[in-house]
This record gives C-alpha cells, structure tokens and sequence, in this order.
C-alpha cells in the first residue's frame, strides 16, 4: 500500500514537472507536430482497419441475434452504431493504442533514461520531463479523440460493407437503423473519453519510462508496466466517466 | 574553480561518499580515480547536481550551487558541459543536431550561427563531414569526441568527463585524453575527468585525487602518484602485471 502511494506522489510530481513553461515555445511547437505524426497519424491505418472489421462483425452478430419477425431488422444499424460510438471506438480503441503507443513512449524514453540522455539534457539545464512528455500528452490528447470519430465512420461503413455483401438486411434497413433516435450527445462522450483515456496512455507510459533504471531488459519490464497499468486506468475511468456523463 | 566541502551520499542506506572534501582549479585538468563502484560517477554527479548531496556544500566559484533553487541551478548549468560515460548522444538527433541541441535551446542565435559553430565544434574535435549521420552510425571514438563537442557548444567554464575512453583502443583512448587536456587549457575550463585508466592519469592528470571505498583516499599529480605510500593506492594502480614490472624497473 505504501508503494502504491509512492507511486502515485512520483506520478504527480513528474506531471508538475511536464506541466511547466517550455524552455523554448518554437522548439515545443515542432516537437509537438513530430508527436502528432508519431502517435497519431501513424495509427490512422490500424484504427481503421480494426473498425471496419469489427464494424462489419457487430452488423452480421446482430442480424444473425435478431431472429424475432416483431423486432425489426434496421435494428442492426441501430446496434452497430450504439456499440461503436459507446464503447468500441473510445475504450476499445484506446486499449490498442494503449499497446501502441504506450509501448513505444515507455521503451523509448525509458532507453533514454538508462542511456543517460535524460540525463545529458538535465545537465545542460533542459527540463527533459517537459522537453520529452508535454508534447506526447497534448499530441494525443487533441488528436486521439478525432480517431474515435474516424473508428466510429468507419465501424458503420464497415457493416455497411456486410450488409451490401452478404444481403443479411437491405442497406435501406441498416440506414434506417443509423439514424433512428440518434442522441448526438454520445459522440461528444465518446470524444470526451477518448481525451481522458489519451492522456492517461501518455502520461503513466512516460511516467514508467522517465524512472526506468538498470539495463534493457527493466526497459521491457517498465513498458509492460505501462500497458498494464494504461489498460487497467482505461477501466476504471471508462466506469467513472460513463457514471459522471450518461 | 570548483570546491566540495564534507560530501556525503548514501543510497538505501548504503554510504557512497563518505566525508569527501577537494578543490578543482581552472585551466587545468583534474582527475577523480579509484575502482569500479568506488564512487568516482556519483561524486561527479553530485557535483554538477544530477545527485543531491546528503550533507556538505559545492561552491562554483562563489556561488553555493548545492543549495541554489531549481531555477537557477538550471540557468547555472548552461554553464557546465559533461560527456558522460557511453556518449549519451540523443538517438533522435544527427550529430549537427546534437552539438546544435543546448545553442537552440538556450541562444537566439539564427540557424547560420549555430552552424557555423557547430562546425566549430566539431571541426576542433576532429569530426569532418559526419554532420548528417546519427549517433548509433559511429564509432565509440567518434560517439566521444561529439559528446565533447557538444559540451563545449556553449563555451562552458565547466567540464566533466565520466570515463571518456572507457571501451576504446589505446590510440583512440590518448586522442581523447589529450583532446580534453587541450580544450581545458584553450578556454581555461575547470576540467573534472572520472576515470580508472592509468594512461589517462599519467597523460593528463594535473590533479589526482583517489576514491577508495567512497572516501578520498589520497590527493597529488601524477607525478607524485607512483611514490605515494598508501597501499590501497598502490594495489590500484599496480594492479596488473605489467604495472608491478614497470615500478621494479623505475626503482632500480
């Protein structure tokens, strides 16, 4: 219990320190364009693809449940676009990224702690929390949640896809189902957690990573900490959000 | 001038530097020795601040950097350059990168400024024409000599060196050593070299000073290195063989 706190305060006071005036605003600007094509654009592709996969998933499972003539078939739209914009493009998808980019943030500032560029930098007067973590947590803060929009888009063009190939309903049905009691409400929800869930990704990955020590095999150790401890947050407050926003 | 006065660290209760006190005096180069976990890279960590002292001052002229807040520390710092042991070279960066790193962030110098003193720097360690290559394309000797020219891109008043020829040949192990002595007597820095290589001691030690089992075990130049008494002292650097039938040859 008392490391669990020592972790907590450390985690705190690493974020007081990420969280401080860049030493230089133009250098903090590029670093954050470079975090943006790195956590962000890069993952377009497999966010898309997993979407329009499970899209196309979720639209055949409900067609195939729903074996009662007095439910109606554009039902499957319906459920399709419920279970992507709830749940599957914020908390599903940010538990992938958790595995992409929490890994890749947590190895690679935790190699450079245990080849003590961190720090290089610190002894040049460089405040290397900020330098190397503030632009990773505004990176995918702002832009994680516009990949919640493109999996949800997706998702649905996804089963659309299905619906057209295998003929289970016509796609007038599923459409039907798209729009019916649409509570625009729920994007904003989503995108909300999405937010929330980005910045937990970044900050508890470079949190592992920023105290990493020894050799690389404590920088693998310190990255599946990471995902873990990302995967295990997203949970929790997936639960508070949706309990605080619905 | 660097002074430490009464430093102790300890690590989990463990003792690392137990009651060090010595003085660094510019324009020449000073040498911290003594075997491995002596306690030679948390002293000089201590002294330029990556460790907190546990108890004991570091004066830097006539400021008393140990209890300097976090701020100034940092501006201080701008002032200090250090290669540390395996080049800590930032992968992400080419070497123009890297030795353009602390003029970008602490100068308002344009681009053409910091070029040309990059190729400065890197001209004055002997790196010509690997300005676009990253650190993993080069050698350990040249990972070194990029580190040096990044820690003197500033004009620093101060430099540490952890282990500079640790893992390099003999040849490219003197070319750094007197690379360092050079640049400390150019610009007049305050040069602090960990090291436990007896080559670089008797090269370029202008002040030994010997770490043993984290006290300073002894003080003196290199000169008077291999008449010293003490038996710890001796037992290090007579260690090998060769050492032990050179010291029978210079006392017949």
């Amino acid at each position: 219990m008392h490391s669990f706190f020592e972790l907590f305060g450390r985690y705190f006071l690493l974020m007081r320190k990420v969280f401080t005036r860049p030493d230089r605003i133009s250098v903090f600007w590029r670093q954050l364009i470079l975090e943006t094509e790195k956590l962000g654009l890069s993952s377009i592709a497999i966010v898309a693809i997993i979407s329009v996969f499970i899209g196309g998933v979720i639209a055949l499972q409900s067609s195939f449940n729903i074996v009662s003539p007095l439910i109606p078939k554009m039902y499957v739209g319906y459920m399709t676009r419920e279970t992507m914009v709830l749940e599957f493009s914020s908390t599903m998808i940010a538990l992938i990224l958790a595995g992409k980019i929490g890994s890749n943030i947590a190895s690679e500032i935790g190699s450079m702690r245990i080849t003590e560029q961190i720090d290089a930098m610190e002894m040049m007067g460089v405040n290397s929390a900020n330098y190397l973590i503030l632009p990773k947590i505004i990176a995918a803060t702002v832009f994680n949640p516009l990949l919640m929009l493109l999996s949800f888009i997706v998702g649905l063009a996804g089963g659309w896809l299905i619906v057209a190939a295998t003929g289970v309903i016509t796609i007038s049905q599923y459409v039907d189902g798209l729009q019916m009691e649409f509570n625009n409400f729920y994007i904003t929800y989503s995108m909300i957690k999405m937010a929330v869930f980005s910045f937990i990704i970044t900050s508890v990955s470079a949190f592992f990573g920023y105290y990493a020590f020894g050799g690389s095999l404590h920088v693998g150790r310190s990255s599946t900490r990471a995902i873990v401890s990302c995967c295990v947050a997203i949970l929790i407050f997936n639960l508070i959000l949706t309990q605080l926003l619905l | 001038m660097i002074k430490a006065k009464n430093i102790y660290k300890s690590f989990n209760e463990k003792t690392v530097l137990d009651d060090i006190s010595a003085s660094f005096e510019p324009g020449k180069t000073n040498l911290i020795i003594g075997a491995s976990g002596s306690g030679k890279t948390v002293l000089l960590k201590t002294l330029v601040g990556l460790h907190d002292a546990d108890a004991g001052e570091i004066w830097y002229n006539d400021v008393l950097f140990s209890r300097l807040p976090f701020k100034e520390k940092k501006v201080m710092r701008q002032n200090i350059g250090m290669l540390f042991q395996g080049g800590a070279l930032f992968d992400f960066a080419t070497v123009e990168e890297n030795v353009m790193f602390p003029l970008t962030m602490f100068t308002n110098k344009s681009y053409e400024e910091k070029r040309e003193r990059v190729n400065f720097c890197l001209k004055r360690v002997d790196i010509i024409g690997a300005e676009k290559h990253y650190p993993s394309e080069l050698s350990g000797g040249m990972q070194k000599r990029v580190g040096i020219a990044r820690a003197i891109a500033l004009n620093p008043s101060y430099l540490f060196c952890d282990e500079p020829n640790s893992g390099l040949d003999p040849n490219t192990a003197i070319l750094i050593d007197n690379l360092i002595r050079e640049i400390t007597q150019e610009y007049n820095i305050t040069t602090i070299v960990n090291t436990h290589d007896m080559n670089s001691v008797m090269e370029i030690g202008d002040k030994v000073i010997y770490i043993y089992q984290g006290k300073k075990w002894w003080e003196g130049s290199s000169a008077d290195i291999l008449q010293a008494n003490s038996l710890e002292l001796n037992n290090f650097i007579f260690a090998s063989n060769m050492t032990k039938m050179l010291k029978k040859l210079s006392a017949k």
